[in-house]
């Protein structure tokens, strides 16, 4: 019987696997036996999965390339680009919720819910859906079970869009043993063969985010100078501004507006992406839509297209400048430049690269795999299977605490090597104060108002003394995967003190927590689905050989008693295969099987080749 | 902490090294990349939870450590601070006396609206200044490592002061220049 098993109880070592979560697309790649990363193809033999997923009719999800035809039929129940909605609250996502088809949720909280038909999902369980295919490609694939995964991040990302990520491979069901920063991965699969030593830059322009790093390679270490970059900043956009354009040229055209056809606009969208991905080859192309018999046509040249994007090219060079200042580096000093990401196909991309730069870029690796490629190097180092090489990461942003009068008092430093730490002492402004509440801060500026809400920690149960007397020693600590944790001291009693945090954008614990039960309840209904599909086949197989058989000699030598035994089991089995009970469908086989056990020996016997052989349950 | 050796008391302790104001920057280095080698948490994953925390406490005091001991300036300012110096913030009312006149003069230039042309050259003249503060930091440094003591180390505090303040005209005047 060909069922699908992976063997899970096998003693062989499940290998920690690398996961690029992109914007657009994302891969699985592992380390190969011979210390070579791969990317681990798809079913289909694709090896991007398109990060795409809806929500069809009857609840069941797609993800990849069936999704994103669903994009077309579906729009309102299919969701891209979800990474730019990532540890974000809703009020910041309403510029760009003009450009995506989905509605929000009614929300109640600071976390964005996503309206998929009658479902509502955050964006940490959209990943969540697109890292349970990764993982399922990945165990098909090596045919072991998949626990355990680096994922990558763009390096810009901020405290609460590490966790939101973390988050969703929680609730995939993967123990996210460390978040990567993609740049820096992509380094990893570029420096990994060749004993490189001096400083590189990796230039990093993919679907929807932006990001540089300076790092200096010596003796197998990354030592990552400073990193800078731009979380809302991708070929997504240049695709806006393609389409806006595409817009205005049909409501004049056709005399009315397709802006709020949802159908439309994702045709349109497609239409672009293809003429804009043409551009990198060739000189002129011409945008095409086709739509209920009427026909829009653009022709665009480089020249234009070039024109088009040069602002947004030029805000991604700002961002390399301010990174050469921070790493302290001279350009001269930067030996290569790499190029990662979808975007840096653009010629013009290219040509920026290379001017600022003043280095040939390197492309030899698809810049579509690169950051996949070193993610699973860094799975290997963690798991011990590389030993010579080692990462050495910053965080992107300052983190500070607010302080009177609305002012951040910085604590730790942008392009600090991570994990990195900050000591705070604190104490009560009131006799008999118990609480003392803690604003942390994300950003680069001076005034709370101009940073980013990070998380509010209620330092608790201190103990009721005067005014100024309570020494709480706050220790805010950046770990390796860019993510902070907060501990509290009493320094008069050297007791732990209990920290509440309350993240201003992003699940709870609890939240996440239930999201994790709601996933295995689903898995539970898709794995009984599964079970009943798998008990039919086999159904479906003994039931044809018996088919087959009653042509047999052998039918005819049994006894009549013995062929209405068959002819009950079969009835029998015939009754239960509709029902939605595995268990009950495989009883019914075995007892077929026990019924057709004379008739299996007389086909032997006559040396006829066994159909009923190899129909065991 | 059962079970795992407790973290070194300071910086010059994880690197095993004496309280002197002159380091070694490329040996610090070696050492920096020597001991991320040994103890990232990285090199932990598959370890016991002790163990990994252990590995992230020691890394963090090590990446905080090389931060403070690869910059003179700061490297100065963590010495006195062990060394029971008190060297919290200035704030803008106790200006250095010696930099009275020029803070008066360059809150006139800023208030008055200034070019390029006049910003400019206070920006070179306070980047030199900063630049002296610093030979001076660096010959008190070796005098503290030949054995001057707290003596030294007091004169360090006042040009580490006035350095700090230098430093915030540099900023004003390139916030200005921006």
């Amino acid at each position: 019987m060909a069922t699908f098993d992976i063997d899970f109880g096998s003693a062989q070592k499940s290998p920690v696997v690398g996961i690029d979560l992109g914007t657009t697309n994302s891969l699985v790649a592992v380390l190969d036996p011979a210390g070579h990363p791969e990317v681990i193809p798809g079913p289909d033999g694709g090896r991007l999965l398109p990060s795409v997923v809806s929500i069809a009719e009857d609840g069941s999800v797609l993800v990849g390339y069936p999704a994103q035809d669903a994009l077309l039929t579906h729009p309102e129940r299919t969701v891209y680009s979800a990474k730019r909605l990532m540890g974000r609250g809703s009020e910041e996502i309403q510029d760009e919720l003009k450009l995506l088809p989905f509605r929000l949720a009614e929300t109640s909280d600071s976390v964005i819910r996503l309206q998929l038909g009658d479902r509502t999902f955050t964006p940490p369980q959209v990943g969540a859906e697109v890292l349970r295919e990764l993982k399922r490609r990945a165990e098909a694939h090596l045919g072991v079970e998949i626990t355990q995964a680096v994922i990558t991040v763009p390096a810009y990302f901020n405290d609460a869009q590490r966790q939101a990520t973390k988050d969703a491979g929680r609730i995939a069901g993967l123990e996210v043993l460390r978040l990567v920063n993609e740049p820096t991965a992509a380094s990893l699969a570029y420096g990994l063969d060749k004993r490189k030593e001096g400083v590189i830059a990796v230039y990093d322009f993919g679907g929807g985010t932006f990001d540089v790093s300076i790092l200096r390679l010596q003796d197998g270490i990354f030592e990552v100078l400073a990193t800078n970059g731009d979380t809302h900043l991708g070929g997504d956009d240049i695709d806006d501004l393609l389409i806006r354009i595409a817009l205005e040229d049909i409501a004049s055209e056709w005399g009315e507006s397709i802006a709020r056809n949802q159908e439309a606009v994702q045709l349109l969208r497609r239409a672009v992406i293809r003429a804009k991905e043409e551009l990198s080859f060739v000189p002129q192309t011409v945008i095409n839509l086709e739509y209920q018999g009427r026909r829009y046509q653009r022709e665009l040249t480089r020249q234009l297209f070039d024109q088009l994007i040069t602002p947004t090219v030029e805000r991604t060079l700002g961002s390399c400048r301010q990174c050469i200042k921070d790493a302290g580096v001279a350009v001269e000093d930067i030996a290569e430049v790499v190029l990662v990401g979808g975007s840096t196909r653009i010629p013009l991309v290219r040509q920026a690269v290379r001017n600022l730069f003043r280095a040939e870029p390197h492309t030899e690796l698809n810049p579509d795999e690169v950051v996949a490629l070193g993610a699973a190097v860094q799975a290997a180092i963690l798991s011990g299977d590389v030993q010579d090489t080692l990462l050495l990461d910053v965080t992107p942003l300052s983190l500070g605490i607010e302080t009177m009068g609305g002012v951040v008092s910085r604590l730790v430093h942008r392009n600090s090597t991570i994990p990195a730490s900050a000591h705070e002492v604190f104490t009560t402004a009131v006799d008999g104060q118990k609480n003392v509440l803690i604003h942390v801060l994300q950003g680069e500026r001076e005034l709370v108002k101009d940073c980013r809400s990070l998380a509010r920690f209620d330092l608790k149960d201190i103990n009721p003394m005067p005014a100024g007397a309570a020494r709480i020693e706050v220790r805010f600590l950046i770990d390796a995967n860019g993510i902070l944790n907060v501990t509290a001291r009493d320094q008069r009693t050297n007791q732990e003190t209990s920290v509440d945090v309350k993240p201003s954008y992003g699940l709870t614990d609890e939240q996440v927590e239930h999201m994790i039960l709601e996933s295995y309840e689903k898995a539970e209904d898709d794995f009984k689905a599964r079970q009943v599909r798998e008990a039919r086949v086999e159904a479906d197989a003994i039931l044809l050989a018996v088919e087959k058989a009653r042509q047999n000699d052998a039918w005819f030598e049994l006894t009549n008693e013995e062929r209405t035994h068959v002819d009950l089991a079969v009835n029998r089995l015939l009754t239960v295969y509709h029902g939605d009970d595995h268990s009950v469908i495989n009883d019914h086989i075995h007892h077929l099987n026990a019924a057709t056990m004379k008739l299996a020996e007389n086909m032997m016997n006559t040396a006829v080749s066994g159909v009923l052989r190899g129909t065991k349950v | 902490m059962t079970g795992t050796p407790a973290l070194p008391a300071d910086y010059y302790a994880v690197f095993g090294l004496e309280r002197r104001l002159v380091l070694d920057e490329a040996a610090l280095q070696k050492t920096f990349y020597q001991l991320s080698r040994q103890f990232h948490p990285d090199r932990f994953a598959g370890r016991p939870p002790a163990e990994q925390t252990h590995a992230l406490d020691f890394t963090a005091l090590l990446n905080d450590g090389y931060r403070v001991l690869r910059d003179p300036v700061r490297r100065t300012e963590y010495l006195l601070k062990l060394e029971g110096f008190d060297i919290g913030e200035q704030r803008s009312n106790n200006v250095p006396p010696e930099l009275l006149e020029e803070v008066f003069e360059l809150n006139m230039m800023l208030e008055s609206a200034p070019d390029r042309d006049e910003l400019e050259p206070a920006r070179t003249k306070f980047l030199g200044m900063q630049a002296e503060a610093d030979r001076e930091i660096a010959a008190l440094g070796r005098q503290f490592d030949a054995g001057g003591g707290r003596d030294t180390l007091s004169s360090l505090r006042g040009v580490l002061n006035r350095r700090r303040y230098i430093q915030n005209l540099v900023r004003d005047v390139e916030k200005a220049l921006a």
